[in-house]
């Protein structure tokens, strides 16, 4: 088994008109962690899951992914090794059924036909969503469409696995079963929310950003109460830890 | 009619089409072939041709009671397109001026043969054709063409039509009710706001198919869209599609309106 690593060195980003949305970012993140990663609206977070499978290459700096370096040329393996959930499950589902949607991963790496049909399965039985394998995603609730979108991105097997607000726009209870679901995944997980109870039951560490740069990195113990910190990153002291 | 009514009424039609029963099941390939042979049949008929068409309103009346498909919302789309049908035949009277001879000391002009025979065969195939698309799931639909040998870009441009015309829509009807509860007394409903919330709508979608885009790049979208065998060709595809072919054929080809007509004639005499 390769180390499931993800180490971000000194690394730049800016987009083509100007802004520079990453600034000598640099952690390094090992085997089966689960991380959070927090900050303001506009910290940087998308623009670093973006960075997790080559859709954005950095401007300067390396991106280092199960051993592999971050090119042109690795990134279609570096896509194999990390799955990203997307925030909106509209944008992920774009298949006209869900089977096929889930499909499309495993079909792409050019597994046979009875194989995808397994694996399409086993990551829908994952999220407990079997029986909606036949239906059109514009049918689904958005708690429905975004087990689904955990399941296309299963399917592909991936060893680390990345997620751009998973909770957002579900009601308590779908948050609730997916807070369940991704405590049973024993993938390395990284988590970029504003929903800090979520990282607070999920994940063990936790990254703070701030314009792009990491300001803070430790145990969600220590990070999540210090109030200090949060509320200068436009954050506060998660609700469960809140005192009324 | 206002946008949302019109946005449910494509979702109905849409479904329509995930209902289970006998015509849903049928293999949409078979479904598809059936359609168009049943099209090009009645386009066949020559132009002044009434009674033999008549016979073939069995076949939309079958799909439709057996595929449960309400008579009223099927009526409703063909009436919706028919002054197209009207306006290409209204002149047919006054232009093909030639008497035909139909009952004793009764005759017509043949531009009013022609013009009700334009009538039946659009109501005939307009009718088949939106069946078609009541009773097959749209996905169901593009495989058929795909299996059929359309290429396979122009397929998936279909899929991507189908899954984001629904977005796209709630998305419009966000945008108008915002606009509509902002615009008092018809300020603000006028052709400049119109523009703007178009050009919106086209930013967001380029921004959106951009998103779209990396999802299918990192689950490793090469160029080609990949597709699985869904399905099988059963009996009773076969037998729905032998029964139809034969119907048409009789029809098609034997006088059998006039030997029926003159079989009960027979009986009663």
């Amino acid at each position: 088994m390769s180390h499931h690593i993800v180490e971000f060195k000194n690394v730049y980003f800016r987009y083509p008109d100007g802004t520079e949305a990453l600034r000598d970012i640099s952690f390094r993140i090992t085997h089966g962690e689960s991380v959070g990663i927090i900050g303001a609206n506009g910290a940087g977070k998308s623009t670093l899951l973006l960075h997790m499978n080559g859709y954005l290459m950095p401007t300067s700096g390396t991106v280092n992914i199960g051993d592999l370096y971050l090119t042109r040329q690795t990134r279609q393996e570096i896509r194999r090794k990390v799955g990203i959930v997307f925030q909106n499950p509209d944008d992920q589902l774009f298949m006209p059924t869900v089977y096929e949607d889930v499909a499309f991963g495993p079909l792409n790496m050019g597994m046979d036909e009875t194989a995808v049909r397994e694996r399409v399965e086993v990551a829908l039985n994952l999220v407990n969503s079997l029986e909606l394998r036949d239906k059109p995603p514009h049918h689904l609730s958005c708690g429905q469409k975004s087990a689904v979108a955990i399941a296309s991105v299963m399917a592909v097997e991936p060893d680390i696995l990345a997620m751009d607000e998973p909770a957002a726009n579900l009601d308590p209870r779908s948050r609730r079963l997916l807070i369940n679901l991704l405590k049973t995944f024993e993938h390395s997980k990284i988590i970029a929310s504003h929903d800090l109870d979520l990282i607070l039951d999920v994940c063990h560490r936790c990254i703070v950003i701030k314009e792009g740069t990491v300001v803070a990195d430790g145990p969600v113990s220590e990070i999540l109460t210090n109030k200090i910190l949060l509320e200068g990153n436009h954050l506060e002291l998660p609700l469960s830890l809140q005192k009324r | 009619m206002n946008f949302d009514e019109k946005y449910y009424n494509i979702g109905f039609l849409d479904q329509l089409s995930y209902k289970d029963t006998f015509v849903h099941r049928l293999d949409p390939r078979i479904k598809l072939i059936v359609t168009l042979l049943f099209l090009f049949t009645v386009i066949s008929f020559s132009k002044y041709e009434i009674v033999a068409l008549l016979p073939f309103f069995l076949y939309p009346v079958l799909l439709m009671t057996i595929g449960e498909i309400p008579l009223m919302f099927i009526l409703k789309k063909v009436a919706l397109v028919s002054p197209f049908a009207i306006f290409i035949g209204i002149f047919n009277p006054l232009l093909d001026s030639g008497q035909v001879f139909i009952f004793k000391g009764l005759t017509i002009s043949a531009g009013w043969l022609s013009f009700f025979s334009i009538l039946i065969k659009f109501t005939l195939t307009v009718s088949t054709a939106l069946l078609l698309v009541a009773t097959t799931s749209f996905p169901g639909v593009c495989h058929a063409l795909r299996q059929l040998g359309v290429p396979s870009l122009f397929v998936s441009q279909l899929l991507f039509l189908y899954r984001y015309i629904f977005v796209l829509m709630e998305e419009t009807m966000r945008i108008v009710r915002a606009r509509n509860m902002r615009s008092f007394e018809q300020h603000g409903k006028g052709i400049k706001v119109f523009v703007r919330i178009v050009g919106i709508l086209f930013i967001r979608t380029v921004e959106r198919a951009e998103r779209v885009y990396f999802a299918m790049l990192s689950r490793g979208f090469q160029g080609d869209m990949p597709t699985l065998k869904r399905f099988h060709i059963k009996a009773g595809d076969l037998v729905f599609a032998v029964s139809v072919a034969v119907f048409l054929y009789i029809f098609r080809f034997y006088p059998a309106t006039e030997i029926l007509g003159r079989f009960v004639q027979g009986v009663f005499s």
